[in-house]
């Protein structure tokens, strides 16, 4: 093999060489590094923590000490730092490009709201502190809902759930509770079919029946099965608006007018509020309930699965019944209603729906988004987010199909189904690998149910035009290729740290743990 | 806007494409009574980053941090020092900015943290199998209730008195539609073992039982064998629901599984979480293998990718809301990955020795101090058996007391008026929490200023 040469002897090209598939002693590819679990690398006797020792005292523990061997392998700092980055770049993220996950809302996380949820008059405080110690955390809490009773319309906020499902269940317990008050023993709730699962599994957890309600050709709730459903039974409606097929529902007003007439409750699922953030206002269409998913709306990170924060806008008819605690302003300054207090500053309060406040973290986090876009800002967010979902919509609409494309514009996330692969033998989930591949994070795929193989794509505001430029390119260079032939795209991904993933055998037999000799 | 990529140029072309005359003509299918025509009224504007950060830094300065204090407030939530590194790791942008790992092929980074975490905390718990974690601990009590009701079919749950007030109000809370029925008692400030009575929980064991919901160490920071109470209820169809609020007290004291234990739940947040006012926490949640699929979460499980190479998927998913709606075991949709993260490099850096030495560390320091509070004229301690948390009875209101200890600069506990007020029995009673932070200077202006406050 020839190679030129320098003077010390070290090639400075590569001049011949086939570049075959070579298999590595390690597994790696250059910056594709394996990684192996903890439990085979660690060691019961490492620790990369310095402690001060143990002063010598007799214990007390009361003949319970734990004696046997737990196996817990602990790995040196730079050990412990490396297992970590190594097993963090196995990951995609939008720190790293466009995560379009429709319904989900993954957009930019700003890191001055890491910073300032970072600060030791936040993060480093107890929650049962004496409340004359933590007046300025109470003053964030009291601040941030001031800010989302105004953008939502609504007259109260519930701030402790800690997540969105959580927030459904706190508005769903307050409607229950709103009902035995008045001995009212209505217990079906509608759900249109395009709710998301969350809204069935929280209707049932608080005792009631669920109908679903259809969609219509439009993909909206079809009024008039809704309207003709309506009566003395039906407690409630959970509506997401904008809905989960990412639509605007137009009849929102007109349905909530007609279920208050009837007696009952609207319940609306606030993930898509991104979409409408700054510009409508949930409060000026009738809604009682509605939770805002901080960590979508409001940029708080999503952090591979939580924590999220789910606050809940009540109506003036629910809440009375809204959870302790809560912040109250009094001539002393700000004072957190709990039990001592509930009973005559909160008599109809249904309780507590978590240990203790919130998720702080996050309500920082949010706040410092919000005082970051401000009121104008946050407008644009809305008209930015449903900008680009119109976007990615028409520059694919004419390969993709998009089955309500043709009843006008989406809001902030485009909804496309698989029927255009129809008789390929390929189907969402292969388009999806093959996506993976070309560098991007999937959009969500079979959700909502109400259209064949749907694909949902969600960008939000924070992606330039020339990040949705290349998201569509892939997306326009994998379905005609996949029209072209088919059969090489049933394997993708390729390129991916892992091949295609058995989930059969994952959920046939469990391996939820490592197993080994010290366990 | 710093956070808007798009120009107005951009705008245009876009509308455009779109062939869409405006913005505007995008939310045509908001009702004209709704739509707003500016932004909305009584909010500020956009503002700079150092204009915020001038704001919040403000309103943080208005309180007393834990760090700058003498420091002794327990009771569910623990001041503990969390490793740089533990923070470094959760601010990867990988980590920070992902979302649940749907798409396993590129999520492989989360799923074996997930992994990971399950193994430590079933081993740290002394149970077969854990899930992916839960909201926070008062969470994962309730859904543990549930759990027993599905796996017994009964559904008379029995909370001991020693569980924190505020678990019992969360259950109390979920359970008023669901059918279970809570029977609950009053905690007793009794000398040697306050909080609950063990044995009082045995007989009111019955063939309706189908839990014993008891806190180890218990809210008091008593600890006890919980064996005997395993047996009864085991002999009654009836399964122990643990749940622990100090997870570090596991690295000193026989965990829940050795105890006999069928659920353990528990608060993680003294692993990486730091204090946070109360959350981001991380719900614990382990059980026997027999009975995971009951269990509620979501479970990371091992597998093959297609070429053969191990790999890791979110599993068993037909329990779970987006496949079986309202059939579903749970509602919960996300959990607390990246807080599951923290806590789990925050153990991998401390492995058994370190957890082992703190959990060491934090018992010697506590009996050390109070021993010296229990001198004080006037104070008694309550416990006998305890790990980084005990009960003085103050003889007279203590929160009154501890307000006064926090205006000379102590945050010396939580009075038990605050966490069950109304109880005249109980009003005396003073939660004190140790923990490897309290320094020497901080254990002497404690007994000075409750010294003072009693004298």
């Amino acid at each position: 093999m020839a190679t030129e040469m320098n003077n010390v002897g070290r090639p400075t090209r590569l001049v011949a060489g086939t570049g075959a598939a070579v298999e590595t002693f390690t597994g790696n590819r250059a910056l594709m590094l394996e990684e192996p679990l903890l439990f085979e690398r660690g060691s019961l006797d490492t620790s990369g923590v310095d402690l001060p020792p143990v002063p010598p005292v007799p214990d007390r523990l009361g003949g319970l000490a734990r004696d046997a061997v737990i196996g817990l392998p602990g790995f040196s700092e730079p050990e412990a730092v490396r297992h970590y980055t190594r097993l963090s770049r196995q990951n995609y993220a939008i720190d790293l490009g466009i995560f379009p996950l429709g319904s989900c809302t993954m957009k930019h996380n700003p890191r001055l709201n890491e910073k300032m949820a970072r600060l030791p008059g936040f993060a480093d405080i107890h929650p049962l502190q004496p409340q004359s110690t933590v007046q300025g955390a109470l003053e964030l809490i009291d601040v941030l809902a001031d800010w989302l009773m105004k953008l939502t319309g609504m007259p109260a906020v519930a701030m402790s759930p800690k997540a969105g499902a959580h927030g459904e269940l706190c508005g769903m317990v307050a409607i229950r509770a709103a009902l035995d008050a008045k001995n009212d023993p209505r217990r079906v709730v509608l759900v249109p079919e395009s709710a998301h699962g969350t809204n069935p599994a929280t209707a049932a957890f608080c005792g009631f029946t669920v109908e679903n309600i259809p969609a219509n050709a439009r993909g909206r709730v079809d009024l008039d099965a809704l309207l003709a459903r309506l009566g003395p039974d039906v407690a409630a409606v959970m509506i997401t608006n904008p809905n989960t097929c990412g639509l605007f529902e137009p009849d929102l007003k007109t349905i909530a007018d007609a279920v208050h007439a009837a007696g009952g409750y609207v319940y609306c699922d606030g993930a898509n509020f991104n979409a409408i953030v700054g510009r409508v206002r949930p409060g000026d269409l009738g809604v009682d309930a509605m939770h805002i998913n901080l960590h979508k709306t409001f940029s708080t990170p999503h952090g591979g699965g939580g924590p999220g924060s789910g606050p809940v806008v009540l109506s003036e008819a629910l809440a009375p019944f809204a959870p302790i605690p809560f912040v109250r302003k009094t001539a002393k300054g700000l004072e957190l209603v709990e039990e001592d207090t509930a009973g005559t500053q909160a008599p109809d309060s249904f309780g507590r729906m978590v240990a203790f406040h919130g998720q702080m973290g996050m309500f920082v986090r949010a706040l410092s988004y919000m005082m970051s876009h401000g009121a104008d800002g946050l407008r644009q967010v809305a008209e930015d987010a449903v900008l680009n979902a119109n976007y990615v919509l028409a520059s694919l609409k004419d390969i993709y199909t998009a089955p309500f494309a043709a009843s006008g514009p989406c809001m902030h996330e485009a909804l496309f189904s698989d029927d255009f692969l129809e008789g390929t033998g390929l189907t969402t989930l292969d388009l999806a690998k093959a996506l993976i591949d070309e560098g991007f994070h999937p959009m969500t795929m079979y959700f909502p149910l109400v259209v064949h193989g749907a694909m949902l794509v969600e960008p939000t505001e924070t992606e330039s035009k020339a990040s949705l430029d290349q998201l569509i390119g892939a997306m326009r260079h994998v379905a005609t290729k996949m029209l072209e032939d088919p059969d090489a795209w049933r394997s993708a991904p390729h390129f991916a740290p892992r091949r295609r993933l058995d989930e059969t055998q994952a959920a046939r037999k469990p391996v939820l743990g490592y197993k080994d000799q010290a366990a | 806007m710093r956070y808007l990529p798009l120009s107005d140029a951009d705008r245009s072309a876009m509308l455009a494409t779109i062939g869409a005359p405006s913005v505007d003509a995008l939310f045509a299918d908001v009702p004209a009574s709704a739509v707003l025509d500016g932004p909305i009224a009584g909010l500020p504007n956009h503002a700079s980053e150092m204009a915020v950060e001038r704001a919040l830094v403000k309103m943080a300065a208005k309180n007393a941090t834990a760090s700058t204090t003498p420091f002794f407030v327990g009771c569910g939530a623990y001041k503990h020092h969390v490793p740089a590194s533990v923070d470094m790791v959760i601010q990867r942008g990988e980590f920070l900015t992902a979302y649940t790992p749907y798409q396993p092929e590129i999520a492989q980074g989360t799923l074996q943290v997930l992994f990971e975490f399950q193994t430590q905390v079933a081993r740290l718990t002394g149970m077969e199998v854990a899930n992916a974690s839960m909201y926070d601990g008062s969470t994962a009590m309730t859904e543990a209730v549930f759990m027993a009701r599905r796996i017994t079919r009964k559904n008379k749950c029995i909370v001991s008195a020693g569980v924190h007030p505020h678990y019992t109000s969360v259950l109390k809370t979920l359970t008023r539609f669901t059918g279970d029925l809570v029977e609950a008692g009053t905690p007793a400030l009794t000398r040697g073992a306050p909080g609950d009575d063990l044995s009082g929980l045995i007989a009111a064991i019955d063939a309706d039982t189908s839990c014993v919901v008891v806190q180890n160490p218990n809210l008091f920071g008593h600890i006890a064998d919980l064996t005997p109470l395993a047996d009864a209820c085991h002999k009654a169809g009836a399964l122990l629901i643990v749940v622990v609020t100090e997870i570090v007290s596991l690295g000193a004291i026989k965990s829940p599984g050795e105890m006999g234990a069928d659920i353990v739940v528990g608060e993680g947040q003294s692993l990486g979480a730091g204090l946070n006012f109360g959350g981001p926490y991380l719900g614990l949640f382990a059980c026997r293998e027999k009975h995971v699929r009951q269990a509620p979460g979501r479970l990371c499980g091992e597998t093959v990718d297609a070429s053969g190479k191990r790999g890791f998927v979110l599993t068993l998913s037909t329990r779970e809301q987006h496949i079986r709606r309202e059939k579903a075991t749970s509602n919960i949709c996300t959990n607390s990955g990246l807080i599951a993260l923290a806590f789990s490099a925050h153990l991998t850096l401390l492995g058994e020795k370190g957890l082992r030495h703190l959990a060491a560390l934090n018992h010697a320091r506590a009996v050390q101090l109070a021993e010296r509070l229990g001198r004080i004229p006037g104070v008694a301690l309550l416990n006998g058996a305890f790990f980084n948390e005990f009960t003085l009875d103050l003889g007279r209101e203590a929160r009154p007391v501890v307000r006064k200890l926090a205006e000379k600069g102590v945050l010396g506990g939580v009075s038990l008026g605050r966490l069950w007020p109304g109880h005249k029995a109980l009003e005396t009673g003073m939660i004190v929490a140790v923990t490897e932070t309290a320094t020497d200077e901080d254990f002497d202006a404690f007994e000075d200023a409750l010294d003072e406050v009693m004298a």
